[in-house]
């Protein structure tokens, strides 16, 4: 059974209890302790289920390569799954549920897929599930989702508790990891001057050297470790954080950091994770090397382990991952785990090394000399146990199994040799190279990440490089370090004098398969990726069923694809696969790591992007006003505007309705400050005006204004407004709402890119002015009464401007009608906007003076048969096919879009075009409605001849009217056409002119 | 009626002081920046040459600010913005340039406190490290998901500015930078 051992721990303290609890069960932990070594310590080795066949499944590992020991963590609106519990800190009420069983941890039904195994080999689903295809989507698929699958999705009526944030950080030299191999790299470089930033996943410096053992200048590498990390504290220009992960690298030097800042104490305040965006110049990986498992039959059943894990779990955490445990490896280093146990007082009852007549290193010498069992060229066979391990079998490693010898125990710690952690060097394209004397792969440094200017900006250091001896680890992490300064155009100096001591060892000997012909009912019991349920016997098969890739094989078994990315399961699945397909490993070649290299939350990505600032919500000096009187808000762009005024008891049609007939009868008001306003100046002014527009605008003569459209270079309206002219060589452009960032930026780039010689300056001066549309029988009188200027019909003529005064605030007043009515666009300094409107609301009452919204106007413009960007257009739409020609100037020898109007397309007479559409019923036809023509297309579509773009119900006219695009439509006005419903029927509109209301403009023009 | 009403009033004491400050006078113009009739006349009306590139420099409260290659930005007193424009248009006339009035169009904030470039980080994807920027730098970039700039007054005063309408999104995000709870000391 695992335990807690009576002394030891270098990072808890014991004296310190911590409550928490796992699947409902209270438990104790002590301060220091992961979720994992504190679940040990309470021999709590099952701790969940495997993704596919349900099997048992105890924790294998003590960090992020972790695979198994998953849970659900925490509750209600801090409740989050798939968190591994080597990386969760322990703390008081903590809450952790294991994951995929039902209905229980120790009792699963799901586990009947075990026995089932062998008819569940890779490819299964494929193949099983292709036919009849209609089945998948509604019969196999919610199936398996229900038997498959690992955490919980959190309740979607619950709201993440914490915040989070983000933090742009530029440094020279960035240093990922802080074992021996960073730290001593960082103090290289910070001597230098050069800006240098430190990250370290866990809480603790100093890596596995504290654990492994060793000296550093002659101390034990602790005292170095914090003697090194108190030296960089005291740096300025250094900067350090622990609890901080890199988790990408990518192009020109940019990194993810991924801070966890209150992970491990949830009721702290403040940001749960921050974010670190960096930009480095140099990039230095020292994120060391995890430790591979070894394949042979049952190495899932808890109790299984990495050896390196065996050994934290007893030096971090005095904790004993069992009684008898033995161990099994193809290397000198697990024998520092029996060591360590031996020293504990823990039982080793053998160390099998499947390594033959090797000579006795250092390490076996000790291990000897402890008395420890040790038996070479031996392997395991199988491990005894269900649900926790019982036994082993030990077999030769050079036969097919046949039983040894059976020795009990309650653990075993595994190890077949080390994988450099080569992840964020690979995220930017940086390669690897086969080191068959060590077997694993190690950055090449010849094609590493480039930079812009073609030279690496990522090296890597120490073990992720390759080293594993301490001298080696702190001479390469100088030299990286010394090679990134010079990148950066630093030097060093003096370099600090790091001296590393650490027992040699004898070559591992690689092995894949164990025992080396081992049976196929061995083989598909020695699994190969822990969490996603693939075994040695599955790669195989992909590789006999011809998948020869290393990315078809990975995505055929799944190997490698689960939540943990094959942190521990690529180089073995790889050597099985290089086997079975009789080519060397380098020539099979790897899987691309791909950022993060462990995931991340949302929350983090998302930063200060939640709630009342998950997006900028753009408001007009009105705002407050609309917000205080019933505004239904419509999102424009990134403007809240009112869609219509909604009074008490009232719905929003009989609001739109109120607001349209209080407009035409007596007195609208409308906020129009969102419309952009774009000034526009210069000698080339109207010559480049000329260009945007597809009308005459340098002949427009001071003082009046004129509507334009705009269009895109392959002729497609894009923008429509009024321009009025200032002065000589001033305009002035009004945009859509949604328009005016993007056309200020059209004619910028026009202007920098094209015309970078013409002499003209633009602004966007939208936000500078609040803008009230008056509109109405009424209009003139109510501005007359607040007194300043003329305002009469020949001081300020339909389409005409003058600056003044009303009731003593200066405006600009635009004598223009998008209603059909009377109408004044006033334009006052932002900051006198609200008050202005407050003035003509209060001068207004006695005419029923009545804020109307975005619908009212739709409807206005609609009944007098104006066009809306983005109702009769869609990015499609020529102004010719709106029957705009008389704003096409036919004298311009140019503008944008002139020459593609002219293609062939442009200029054909099938173009659907615009009329009005007047059900004969007086119905409201629905919005996207099909004009249906006769017949049916090659696809057994019917044929259309037409569509509806904008459809409402008028007030003014008591009916629906709609305008629409329509196939010859203006040479057909009077006909009847069928248009469709969404129950299927349609309904008969007649074809007439688009204006339906005041066609001479006796309204507007008084 | 009022002339000084401020669209945001509030401020926060947080990592820094956040306060919405005062209407100001403001004025775009755009030009050539080396010619010495457009120097001469930003000298003459405001008080302070012509800046280099992404400086802020200024006389008491009254600054010329680079903004790009042929555009400045000078802050002016409340009120003043109007006819500053008009006399740059007037003593330009003849030449090429645009001054116009941006006062309404721009809000201001002020962030108080030794740890402003922490949470200036926090939002804009700038380098501010002390070496990097310096009192006087000025630089255009986001904060957050909107268009903004900000300078170094000292090195515990900056001073943001946004479009108007976007004053409540900033002033929420500079909150939620300078949350006390969300310290952070690089530099």
């Amino acid at each position: 059974m695992s335990t807690r051992i009576a002394t030891g721990g270098r990072l808890t303290d014991r004296t310190k209890q911590v409550d928490f609890a796992f699947n409902g069960k209270r438990l104790k932990g002590i301060q220091g302790d992961t979720l994992a070594s504190a679940l040990l310590a309470n021999d709590q080795m099952l701790v969940g289920r495997s993704f596919k066949y349900h099997r048992p499944r105890g924790i294998v590992a003590s960090g992020s390569e972790e695979p198994n020991a998953l849970m659900n963590l925490g509750r209600g609106a801090r409740f989050e799954p798939n968190q591994r519990a080597t990386t969760t800190e322990l703390f008081d009420g903590l809450e952790a549920h294991s994951q995929n069983h039902w209905p229980s941890l120790e009792f699963d039904i799901g586990a009947v897929n075990g026995p089932m195994a062998r008819f569940l080999p890779a490819g299964f689903y494929y193949k099983t599930f292709i036919h009849p295809r209609p089945f998948w989507k509604h019969i196999y698929e919610p199936f398996i989702r229900q038997s498959a699958g690992l955490g919980k999705a959190p309740d979607a009526e619950t709201k993440d508790a914490d915040t989070y944030e983000h933090y742009y950080h530029f440094t020279d030299v960035l240093i990922l990891g802080g074992g021996v191999a960073g730290l001593q790299a960082a103090q290289v470089a910070a001597a230098s001057g050069v800006r240098v930033t430190l990250l370290e996943q866990s809480a603790h410096w100093g890596g596995r050297a504290p654990v492994d053992g060793g000296t550093i200048n002659e101390q034990d590498p602790d005292v170095w470790v914090a003697n090194t990390i108190a030296a960089l504290q005291q740096m300025p220009n250094v900067t350090v954080r622990t609890r901080c992960m890199g988790a990408g690298v990518y192009d020109h030097g940019y990194v993810l950091g991924y801070e966890r800042l209150t992970d491990h104490a949830p009721e702290a305040k403040g940001p749960r994770h921050r974010l670190w965006r960096i930009r480095a110049s140099q990039v230095i990986c020292a994120t060391g090397a995890i430790e591979r498992p070894l394949s042979f039959a049952g190495n899932d059943i808890p109790g299984v382990m990495l050896a390196s894990a065996v050994r934290d779990y007893a030096t971090n955490y005095a904790v004993a991952a069992g009684d008898r445990t033995v161990v099994v490896t193809n290397n000198d280093d697990a024998y520092r785990t029996a060591l360590t146990l031996h020293a504990a007082g823990l039982s080793i009852p053998a160390i099998i090394d499947v390594r033959a007549g090797i000579a006795d290193s250092p390490l076996i010498a000790q291990a000897r000399a402890a008395g420890i069992r040790i038996e070479q060229g031996r392997a395991i066979a199988k491990v005894k146990g269900g649900k926790r391990v019982t036994g082993v079998v030990i077999c030769a490693q050079a036969g097919s199994g046949g039983s040894l010898d059976d020795i009990d125990c309650d653990a075993v710690a595994m190890s077949g040799g080390w994988s450099p952690v080569v992840h964020l060097w690979s995220h930017c394209g940086g390669k690897l190279h086969w080191d068959t004397a060590q077997a694993m792969f190690r950055p090449d440094a010849e094609r590493a990440p480039t930079g812009a200017e073609g030279t690496p900006f990522v090296a890597c250091a120490g073990a992720a490089d390759g080293y594993f001896a301490l001298q080696e680890i702190l001479n390469d992490a100088t030299e990286t370090a010394l090679k990134s300064v010079t990148q950066c155009g630093g030097s060093v100096s003096e370099q600090p004098q790091t001296q590393g001591h650490s027992l040699p060892e004898a070559p591992l000997a690689p092995v894949w398969l164990m025992p080396q012909g081992a049976t196929h009912d061995r083989r598909a019991k020695a699994w190969l990726d822990f969490q996603n349920d693939v075994k040695v016997t599955d790669v195989q098969l992909a590789a006999r069923e011809g998948y020869e890739s290393v990315e078809h094989t990975k995505r055929y078994t799944t190997l490698g694809m689960a939540t943990d990315q094959g942190k521990l399961s690529n180089i073995n699945g790889l050597a099985i696969l290089s086997d079975a397909l009789g080519a060397d490993i380098p020539a099979v070649g790897t899987t691309t790591f791909r950022p993060p290299y462990t995931p991340i939350s949302m929350g983090s990505i998302a930063g200060e992007a939640r709630g009342d600032l998950f997006q900028p919500i753009r408001k007009t000096p009105m705002h407050d006003w609309h917000e205080a009187h019933g505004a239904h808000w419509e999102p424009v762009g990134h403007w809240r505007r009112p869609y219509c005024y909604q009074k008490a008891g009232e719905s929003v049609d009989e609001a739109v309705h109120r607001e349209v007939m209080a407009t035409r009868n007596s007195l609208g008001l409308l906020d129009a400050s969102t419309l952009g306003k774009i000034v526009v100046k210069g000698p080339d002014a109207g010559r480049f005006l000329d260009m945007m527009y597809t009308n005459m605008m340098s002949t427009l003569k001071v003082g009046r204004c004129r509507y334009g459209l705009m269009c895109s270079e392959n002729g497609f309206l894009s923008d429509d407004g009024v321009v009025a002219r200032i002065d000589d060589d001033t305009w002035l452009c009004h945009t859509t709402t949604g328009g005016a960032d993007r056309i200020h930026a059209h004619m910028e780039e026009w202007l920098q890119t094209e015309w970078w010689d013409w002499k003209v300056y633009t602004a966007n001066v939208t936000e500078q002015y609040a803008q009230i549309g008056v509109v109405g029988p009424k209009a003139r009188a109510v501005l007359e009464k607040l007194g300043g200027m003329d305002v009469g019909a020949n001081a300020l003529s339909f389409m005409g401007w003058a600056d003044g005064t009303l009731g003593g605030f200066p405006v600009r007043a635009y004598r223009i009608s998008f209603s059909g009515e009377l109408s004044y666009e006033i334009a006052v300094p932002a900051h006198q906007g609200r008050a202005l409107w407050d003035r003509l609301l209060e001068a207004g009452a006695e005419f029923n003076a009545t804020p109307y919204g975005t619908e009212a106007l739709h409807i206005m413009r609609a009944e007098k048969g104006f066009i809306m960007i983005g109702d009769e257009t869609d990015g499609t739409i020529i102004p010719q096919d709106l029957g705009l020609d008389w704003a096409i100037s036919k004298k311009k020898e140019d503008y944008l879009g002139k020459r593609a109007q002219q293609r062939s397309h442009m200029t054909d007479p099938a173009r659907w075009k615009l009329v009005g559409l007047e059900t004969l019923d007086g119905s409201v036809l629905p919005d996207g409605s099909y004009a249906i023509g006769s017949g049916s297309n090659a696809n057994g579509q019917a044929v259309v001849q037409g569509r509806v773009t904008s459809t409402y119900h008028s007030p003014t006219l008591g009916r629906g009217i709609a305008m629409g695009l329509l196939l010859n439509g203006p040479d057909r006005l009077g006909d009847v056409v069928p248009l469709n419903k969404t129950d299927g029927s349609t309904v008969e509109a007649k074809v007439v002119s688009p204006v339906f209301f005041d066609p001479d403009g006796e309204k507007q023009n008084v | 009626m009022s002339n000084s009403q401020i669209p945001v009033t509030q401020s926060f004491d947080g990592v820094v002081e956040v306060l919405a400050l005062p209407a100001q006078g403001m004025v775009t113009l755009r030009g050539d920046l080396a010619d010495e009739r457009l120097r001469e006349a930003v000298n003459d009306t405001v008080g302070v040459e012509v800046p280099l590139v992404r400086r802020a420099d200024f006389q008491d409260a009254r600054g010329v600010i680079w903004m790009s290659p042929d555009e400045l930005l000078l802050i002016v007193g409340a009120g003043q913005g109007a006819a500053i424009a008009d006399r740059l248009q007037t003593s330009l006339a003849g030449g090429h340039a645009l001054a116009v009035d941006v006062s309404d169009a721009r809000v201001v904030f002020e962030l108080r406190g030794r740890r402003l470039r922490e949470v200036i980080a926090k939002l804009a994807p700038v380098d501010m490290s002390p070496d990097a920027f310096t009192p006087g730098d000025f630089r255009r970039t986001r904060f957050g998901q909107i268009a903004a700039a900000f300078w170094l007054v000292d090195d515990t005063c900056a001073r943001v500015i946004c479009f108007r309408s976007v004053a409540d999104y900033m002033f929420g995000m500079l909150c939620h930078a300078a949350d006390p709870a969300a310290e952070l000391i690089v530099y």
